[in-house]
């Protein structure tokens, strides 16, 4: 394996290397410099502001808003998901009726339909799901606000994503739709891979099913479940949220500021008012969040590796 | 097995605790023990049957939705449709663009997908099989881009595009949603190349093929398995991309199915033509599931092999 070797390892690096280091790394070096700038976007001239752009991203409002709305985004989207997804696959894994000499621990009957059910958010664009939810949000004629005087509640007709105080759990209810059913998938791949022995130890010292859960089945799925934590914080922070709050929300990121997130500010900064430097140092906020984020996850979840 | 031959547990200290691991139901409190796993059983499929409507129904309303008139569709949202309005699905693909829409991300992702998956497994094959000095950089490089947000390299990233005259075009978008998959196609792939046995490509490479050749007649085949899960998981990704064209792609000419029907939906608040958005949006939902349900275990394992790793 010597002859030439460079030259192929070359060869063969620099086509993906080129266009990688030329479209995403390239960016993101020059968006930090351009957050010590006064670039507008729309013409090539700037000059050299120093930390003028972090000064006023301290003092703008809305930036503290957008800062809050993206924590809580990343605190509270891991935590539901994940829980309601980790309820999910246990009910699949051991609800299933006990049958005379079988395992001490069954599936339910038809848990693969329900994994095939679960999973179908997962394969739509987040901004169809978006564009749905949006119309079954409508306080007129949404399906949930028909569906609520269909059985009588008459009375309770919230504005949902009209209302500064509810449009925010709206949004994130979504956000929880159309992700938990991948993690039940997962983590019921994880559970079955658990060995019975192990349940069976435990049931017959007694435990009951919740303290199975906690003491048997989290701890053997523990890396999963951290994985799973910082996958869905960085999406929370990034992309998915981008997509929700400008698909569904009025203005978008009303009423009121009250459901604007980080990433969509850089986008409304950068593309709508024209100030791309200020939007850049958003940015940099935001990556710094990110990156705390994981790196606090990891931290907080480090456990013994459990072999089993 | 042998489970079924160890002796019943004592029997509990607290009356509280609840045993379901008795072997021999019968023999001790067997009306409560059963009655116990009924209750768990029926519970639990109480629980999964209402997760389930709720992830099936938004799904059916928009389906039911697309069929009728909209008239029907802001008096009485639940309603069945008087008759099958099949002229709104005709509307959609024909005066709402959604056939252009369809051919427009059909031509970007099959691009993107071949393309990221000769090039991520080029630069994947490379990092996990050669040492040579500055291959961690590289390989931390590539696998760096996933936890960072991408919306902070796409403001600078817009000027880069338009100043090389790729921007509202399919080939500049083919390249950028490349380069966004990258990182997660290398660090899948690497791992994925890693596993082979080394033994057949040093055959083959004794048999005097060239390294390429190797790579390509050898090693590619081999990786076929880590390919499939890649592919659709990237194909999906694409297909469902909607930050990247949003701010890349703004010619009304060349959107992609996501963005497109976001246009449509802000537009027709003045159009007013409700019906047609939802035969829109069931048009888009459809392929999708169709493929899901047909290729159902490879999706899952597509999705899921990254987070197993």
């Amino acid at each position: 394996m010597r002859h030439g070797k460079y030259r192929f390892i070359v060869g063969f690096l620099a086509l993906p290397l080129g266009l990688y280091a030329l479209f995403v790394v390239w960016p993101f070096i020059q968006s930090v410099y351009y957050s010590f700038t006064d670039w507008t976007g729309l013409s090539p001239d700037f000059k050299m502001v120093g930390f003028d752009n972090y000064e006023r991203m301290l003092d703008d409002g809305i930036f503290w808003k957008s800062l809050r709305h993206s924590l809580l985004f990343a605190l509270v989207l891991p935590v539901v998901t994940l829980a309601l997804a980790l309820f999910f696959a246990f009910m699949i894994n051991v609800g299933g009726r006990r049958r005379k000499g079988g395992p001490a621990i069954s599936g339910v009957r038809g848990s693969a339909f329900y994994k095939i059910v679960y999973f179908f958010p997962q394969v739509l664009s987040i901004a169809i799901v978006s564009l749905l939810f949006a119309f079954a949000y409508n306080p007129d004629s949404g399906a949930i606000n028909s569906l609520l005087r269909g059985i009588g509640l008459d009375g309770v007709q919230p504005l949902w994503l009209g209302d500064p105080d509810l449009a925010l759990w709206c949004v994130m209810a979504v956000l929880v739709w159309s992700t938990v059913g991948f993690f039940v998938v997962l983590f019921s791949a994880g559970m079955a891979s658990i060995p019975a022995e192990l349940y069976e130890a435990a049931l017959l010292d007694g435990a009951n099913r919740a303290t199975t859960f906690f003491r048997v089945t989290l701890p053997l799925l523990w890396d999963t479940v951290q994985s799973g934590w910082v996958y869905l914080g960085i999406l929370a922070l990034g992309a998915e949220s981008f997509a929700v709050v400008q698909i569904m929300t009025t203005g978008p990121g009303g009423p009121d500021y009250s459901t604007t997130v980080m990433v969509l500010y850089v986008y409304q900064k950068a593309f709508r008012d024209g100030q791309a430097a200020y939007a850049t140092t958003i940015g940099v906020a935001l990556l710094v969040v990110t990156l705390a984020f994981a790196a606090i996850v990891m931290r907080l979840g480090r456990r013994e590796r459990l072999e089993f | 097995m042998k489970t079924t031959e160890t002796p019943a547990p004592p029997p509990a200290e607290s009356g509280a605790t609840v045993h379901k691991t008795d072997r021999h139901p019968a023999a001790r409190r067997p009306s409560g023990r059963q009655r116990e796993g009924t209750v768990l059983n029926v519970f639990s499929h109480g629980v999964l049957v209402i997760w389930a409507i709720m992830v099936v129904m938004p799904l059916v309303w928009a389906v039911m939705t697309s069929f009728k008139d909209d008239g029907s569709i802001f008096g009485s949202p639940w309603s069945l449709p008087d008759r099958l309005h099949f002229d709104n699905w005709a509307r959609a693909w024909t005066d709402a663009h959604m056939s252009d829409y369809f051919l427009n991300t059909v031509l970007v992702v099959g691009g993107s997908l071949v393309g990221t998956l000769v090039l991520g497994s080029m630069a994947a094959y490379v990092l996990a099989r050669f040492d040579f000095p500055g291959n961690r950089f590289v390989y931390y490089l590539f696998v760096g881009g996933m936890s960072f947000p991408v919306m902070l390299a796409l403001v600078p990233l817009f000027y880069v595009v338009n100043n090389m005259g790729l921007l509202n075009t399919i080939h500049g978008l083919i390249l950028v949603y490349i380069a966004y998959s990258l990182p997660f196609t290398v660090f899948f792939l690497t791992a994925f190349f890693r596993t082979l046995p080394t033994s057949v490509a040093e055959a083959a490479f004794v048999d005097g093929a060239s390294h390429t050749r190797t790579f390509f007649q050898v090693m590619l085949p081999m990786a076929k398995p880590g390919l499939i899960s890649v592919g659709i998981f990237n194909f999906l990704g694409q297909w469902n991309q909607y930050m990247l064209p949003t701010v890349l792609n703004t010619d009304p000419d060349k959107k992609v199915l996501t963005q497109g029907l976001v246009q449509l939906a802000v537009s027709q608040g003045y159009k007013g033509d409700w019906s047609g958005l939802f035969a829109g949006l069931v048009m888009a939902m459809l392929p999708v599931l169709a493929a899901y349900i047909v290729f159902q275990r490879q999706v899952v394992q597509g999705l899921t092999a990254g987070a197993l790793k």
